[in-house]
């Protein structure tokens, strides 16, 4: 059973519960059909409920806690996987992973966001937040990737990148467009997946890309929905309407046609079981691994560029 | 009751003043000087006694930069189309055009061709009077345009940056134009002409973390704020008040990402002299 339950998966979980014990009692007595009834109920109440989310209540799921990380992702998907760390600059940041990995016949580098399950990991992972070294890390192993004629797969999941004192005296800002700058003229598939929370540059930081993908129950925007409602609305207390607002979720960015592609998760999102969101994920890898890897570097390098050259929307 | 808290003792409250107030004279922020306009303006909006630099717009900018009257700007027209019909207390739409018809400007950034010093470049000037000199759609259009412009007529390009950072308005659309106009440079870097970055206070956020930190040179105006998280937000992440002097000018080049602090009144000739040296 979940750990960690939202407000609005109480009424399922709670029928789920009285299932389960019905079904304990079932051997004795002849209640099949009530079982079948409340299955039902069940099936129904889930899906209406998941097809309905409000962009707030994606904005939770993103965030669950259960959720698989980039970690999970990896171990589930992938064979073979050497973490490899540092920036060769100075340290190895834990808030964002990444090495080399077997995905089926693909040889790539694999690199993500990294956060934690519990205080101490997410300590331990400063809860996702990178600091400088983290994306310089990340862009040293797409250099590695490069010169060893790999596809790279970047997994965001990030609240931003960590704004704190060091963070700014290494250069954070210089950190990120370095990054942009270099993925930009990068001679390998890049992959981006957004497998939970894309908060603004942090996420942006590792998320340029020949294609980007998106996970169903997740968020990308420029700022937090808690953030914008309080620089905005001068108050904490708006963050639904924010999170409407901002237009945030999947379907939202595939139709502003800054994501290409939803990965549909597991019934009742990615934490429900790990297994199949990354079985899901897997296939879809290796679906746009297979078309990248024709692509001539150079053709590969000036599509990459017109793609994010035509995202914005103006009058002249 | 919280099991934690937040001591709020040692964070003081943020009094410093920010926009030039209207009026004959002017009242410097950092040593209290009473100004007269006109001799402000004769002093480039820098205070006669202390040096302060007072924050001034892309109008003023393009004077002291460029030759006089060699300004051709490009994309005059170009404005917002608010593509997620964005609504907080205000409309966005609504925003933009009382803006547009309180500054006189359509979005945060102008761009254009000129000389400088007889030298043909091309110049891209933000304005925080637009939005907080915030990175929207049009922005980053203008910044691409711009160097493609450079790219094209072989001319060294120079940002001057004035910016909170992305516009909140404009959700996604505002965080792909990091990555819009940083591949965009990436490109115009393939050309050897070279790119100088100019950093004004303040220079933070988006901005930051894309064109303004990808210059062959940054040029920074002493004391501007320059960061890629706002002081108020490390604030309240760490609960401590931020050293003295921390993210200003002197700052980032002590930590190395700024090469050059130079006063506005000697803007022109810096980077005229590094033009000459690298082109």
């Amino acid at each position: 059973m979940a750990k960690n339950i939202l407000d609005f998966e109480k009424p399922i979980v709670e029928l789920e519960a009285k299932l389960e014990e019905m079904r304990k009692f079932s051997g004795d007595l002849d209640i099949g059909k009530e079982i079948q009834k409340i299955e039902d109920k069940v099936r129904q109440l889930k899906e209406t409920l998941y097809k309905d989310l409000t962009r707030w209540q994606r904005v939770q799921l993103a965030r669950h806690p259960d959720r698989p990380f980039t970690l999970d992702y990896i171990y589930e998907m992938t064979s073979n996987f050497i973490e490899l760390h540092g920036d060769r600059n100075y340290k190895d940041d834990k808030a964002i992973v990444g090495g080399l990995a077997q995905l089926d016949e693909y040889k790539i580098v694999i690199v993500g966001h990294q956060k934690g399950r519990d205080t101490k990991s997410n300590l331990f992972r400063n809860f996702g937040m990178p600091n400088p070294e983290g994306y310089r890390k990340a862009l040293r192993l797409m250099k590695l990737a490069e010169k060893f004629n790999r596809p790279v797969v970047t997994l965001i999941d990030t609240p931003g990148a960590y704004p704190g004192v060091e963070a700014e005296e290494r250069g954070q800002a210089e950190a990120i467009a370095r990054n942009l700058f270099e993925m930009s003229r990068l001679k390998v598939p890049i992959i981006v997946v957004i497998i939970g929370e894309g908060a603004s540059g942090g996420a942006l930081g590792i998320g340029l890309g020949d294609r980007i993908l998106m996970l169903e129950n997740c968020w990308y925007s420029v700022i937090s929905p808690e953030s914008c409602s309080s620089i905005l609305w001068r108050s904490w207390d708006y963050k639904e309407q924010a999170a409407e607002a901002l237009k945030l979720t999947a379907p939202d960015l595939l139709e502003q046609e800054i994501v290409d592609r939803i990965i549909p998760e597991p019934m009742g999102g990615a934490h429900k079981n790990h297994k199949e969101a990354a079985a899901i994920l897997k296939n879809a890898l290796k679906e746009e691994l297979s078309q990248l890897i024709k692509i001539k570097p150079e053709k590969l390098v000036e599509t990459r560029r017109e793609k994010f050259g035509k995202m914005g929307e103006f009058i002249e | 009751m919280a099991w934690f808290k937040r001591s709020k003792d040692n964070i003081a409250a943020d009094t410093r003043k920010k926009e030039l107030p209207d009026g004959l004279w002017e009242k410097c922020p950092s040593c209290n000087e009473i100004i007269h306009k006109k001799q402000l303006e004769q002093n480039l909006w820098t205070c006669i006694k202390c040096g302060y630099h007072f924050r001034i717009g892309s109008n003023e900018y393009i004077k002291i930069v460029l030759d006089k009257s060699s300004f051709k700007e490009m994309d005059k027209k170009m404005r917002s189309a608010d593509p997620l019909n964005f609504e907080d207390t205000k409309k966005y739409s609504q925003r933009i055009d009382e803006t547009i018809k309180k500054v006189g400007l359509t979005d945060a950034v102008r761009t254009g061709t000129g000389k400088l010093n007889d030298i043909d470049v091309a110049l891209g000037c933000m304005d925080f009077k637009f939005i907080g000199g915030s990175m929207g759609s049009v922005v980053g259009e203008k910044i691409s345009r711009l160097t493609d412009r450079a790219s094209k007529n072989k001319l060294p390009l120079i940002i001057i940056s004035s910016s909170g950072g992305a516009r909140m308005m404009e959700g996604a659309y505002s965080l792909m134009q990091l990555a819009k106009t940083s591949s965009r440079l990436a490109k115009f870097a393939e050309l050897g002409i070279p790119y100088i970055s100019v950093l004004t206070d303040p220079t933070t956020g988006g901005t930051t973390a894309s064109y303004a930190m990808l210059g062959d040179v940054h040029i920074a105006e002493p004391g501007a704020l320059i960061g890629f998280a706002g002081p108020r937000v490390i604030k309240q992440t760490i609960g401590k008040d931020l050293p003295e002097g921390f993210q200003r000018s002197e700052f980032l080049l002590e930590q190395g990402f700024v090469d050059i602090i130079s006063p506005r009144k000697n803007l022109k000739e810096t980077i005229y002299n590094v033009l000459t040296l690298l082109n």
